[in-house]
């Protein structure tokens, strides 16, 4: 194989040559430049890519390790040292890293290289990457839609073989819902599974670390290296990590797959339908069994995550005050106008949307209402879901409801935006895992578009959700369909 | 839950200033998302408790030792304005 087509290996096969001496890191970094310059301009995933630091880190990495040699692309809300981390934000427009998320200690312990922070919504508020201060990411599979999000620029990434693998974040569904619609793996991984230290908090009971990936096996090679317990979180679960590659290649003979019947929802796209129906058939004629289940409250998820995730937000971005770190508006007059300009001219629309819905909700007279009423529905949804698992052992549904957007479809109507979570946001709520496995490709004026399937298991199941993925993927061949970008 | 959200005010509360067209805006687009979200009141909620958190994990303690931390050039690298190891604020009392 030239060198020319290295970016087009899975994780798993770039490992096998790395090992095998028969590439260096330095010429997989090499490659990978070349591919990004050639497609970056058309998808404009990246915010930031230091390719020196990387090809120096690269020397001498011991190839023999989990991840020795393998180029990561990291999300910009994750802390890499002495790089940006812009968060897609204005307000941290200038910002540089002095530490390492402890993912990134991690991944640089187990012999990955950071290369490249990706694009994403401001703040990872959004479902389109669109609201990202510096520039709109555009999907790979059609250059005219969105590639999904917040972690847009990740799964564009990956979809374009302009990295092997990338992380993101979803709170809620913002790594699932872009892997579906840039037709690659994500996965979600269960609240505390993966430590949040030095990951900018959207909202802090929801937020999760997790991997965008070509395939469910690799996947499953960054899981095992992030996953696990850091004394820096403290929601991080003391749990030992298992190899989630144990049960790949399992056949799936007495799983039990539950097909909640909330998620027939109106707005469901035909095409999504009906690739997700096939899919179900797939994996009954694999051995699984087909279990009708009832998630009561999943109509009320939206509103219950808007409320809450605005919340956490309005409490968790206060420390965007422009004294220690950021953007700082110019002669203020006093401290409130300190405050008021600085974040008014710092933060984008969307992040301000929130920031006031979250305060309102919080506020002296509505607390009750809507925030506390929000965390006892939240409650209920998290019980359908411990209801729902004492009869199956996972639930499949569809990721997205729809397969890409064009952009600029729906950036005026934000509770069109908000519904794109419609499947993933109650995974979120009940602290789940999930992963999105490609499952189809929907034929839309011409262009064909991906469909995710979303597979949600219990708290800390993610070997069992990665059986699932991986029985499907392997007896489909729609994981090898690439965009020609 | 009638819809009393007034944008201005709690941009107040906010600490986060908007223009008047961002005002209007985010009034029309708030009241269609708590139009959206008035079926939360349907839900019968007597008995539940509030979950802050999806995983029951409390009282997280770990070893109080020293441990590595910035320097003061590290911790001023990102500051707006700095002068002599330290950071310059806005004044906050006359």
């Amino acid at each position: 194989m030239s060198e020319k087509n290295l970016p087009a290996l899975t994780l798993a096969d770039l490992q096998t040559r790395l090992r095998k001496k028969e590439v260096s890191p330095r010429e997989v970094i090499e490659s990978l430049r070349t591919r990004i310059q050639a497609v970056e301009p058309k998808i404009d995933a990246y915010l930031s890519i230091d390719f020196d630091a990387a090809l120096k880190e690269a020397e001498g990495v011991d190839v023999s390790l989990p991840l020795g040699g393998v180029p990561v692309a990291v999300k910009d809300i994750i802390n890499v040292k002495g790089q940006p981390c812009t968060c897609g934000s204005k307000i941290l427009g200038d910002y540089r890293s002095p530490y390492d998320a402890t993912v990134i200690q991690r991944l640089r312990a187990a012999g990955a290289v950071p290369l490249g922070k990706t694009n994403m919504d401001e703040f990872a508020m959004g479902s389109s990457t669109e609201n990202s201060s510096f520039k709109v990411t555009k999907n790979p599979w059609d250059l005219s839609r969105v590639p999904g999000g917040s972690s847009g620029g990740s799964a564009a990434a990956v979809a374009a073989d302009a990295a092997f693998v990338a992380l993101g974040t979803d709170t809620g569904g913002s790594i699932r819902q872009p892997a579906s619609l840039s037709g690659v793996v994500g996965v979600k991984p269960s609240y505390g599974r993966v430590s949040r230290f030095g990951v900018t908090a959207f909202a802090s009971s929801l937020d999760q670390v997790g991997p965008l990936a070509k395939n469910v096996r690799d996947a499953t090679m960054i899981m095992k290296v992030i996953a696990g317990h850091d004394a820096r979180d403290s929601t991080s679960l003391p749990n030992p990590v298992p190899d989630y590659a144990q049960n790949l290649g399992k056949d799936l003979k007495g799983i039990r797959l539950g097909i909640p019947k909330e998620f027939r929802i109106e707005g469901l796209d035909p095409q999504v339908k009906s690739a997700v129906n096939t899919a179900i058939k797939q994996l009954e004629s694999l051995g699984a069994q087909i279990v009708d289940v009832n998630l009561p409250h999943t109509d009320h998820g939206i509103a219950v995550y808007y409320f809450i995730a605005t919340a956490e937000a309005s409490a968790n971005l206060a420390r965007f005050d422009g004294v220690r770190y950021g953007y700082r508006a110019k002669d203020p007059k006093d401290l409130l106008d300190h405050y008021g300009r600085t974040r008014g001219d710092g933060f984008g629309a969307e992040v301000k949307r929130r920031i006031i819905l979250g305060t309102y909700v919080l506020s002296s007279g509505y607390y009750d209402a809507y925030y506390v009423r929000a965390q006892k529905v939240r409650e209920l949804i998290r019980q359908d879901y411990v209801k729902a698992f004492e009869k199956v052992d996972v639930i499949v549904s569809p990721t997205s409801p729809v397969p890409a957007f064009k952009v600029g479809e729906r950036t005026e109507d934000p509770l069109a935006m908000y519904l794109a979570d419609i499947f993933t946001a109650t995974g979120n709520l009940a602290g789940i895992c999930g992963i999105s496995v490609p499952c189809g490709l929907a034929k839309v004026n011409g262009s064909q578009l991906p469909i995710g399937l979303q597979i949600l298991g219990k708290s800390l199941d993610e070997a069992r959700i990665f059986q699932i993925a991986y029985a499907y993927e392997q007896s489909t061949d729609w994981h090898k369909q690439r965009p020609k970008v | 839950m009638a819809t009393e959200l007034d944008v201005e005010y709690v941009s107040k509360l906010a600490r986060l200033n908007l223009s008047p067209q961002e005002t209007k805006l985010f009034q029309k687009q708030l009241a269609d998302v708590l139009k959206y979200a008035e079926k939360l009141s349907e839900v019968d909620v007597t008995h539940v408790e509030a979950s802050a958190h999806a995983v029951p994990i409390f009282n997280v303690f770990r070893k109080d030792e020293p441990g590595k931390c910035f320097t003061a050039e590290e911790a001023l690298a990102n500051a707006p304005q700095k002068a002599n190891q330290l950071f310059i604020v806005t004044k906050v009392v006359e």
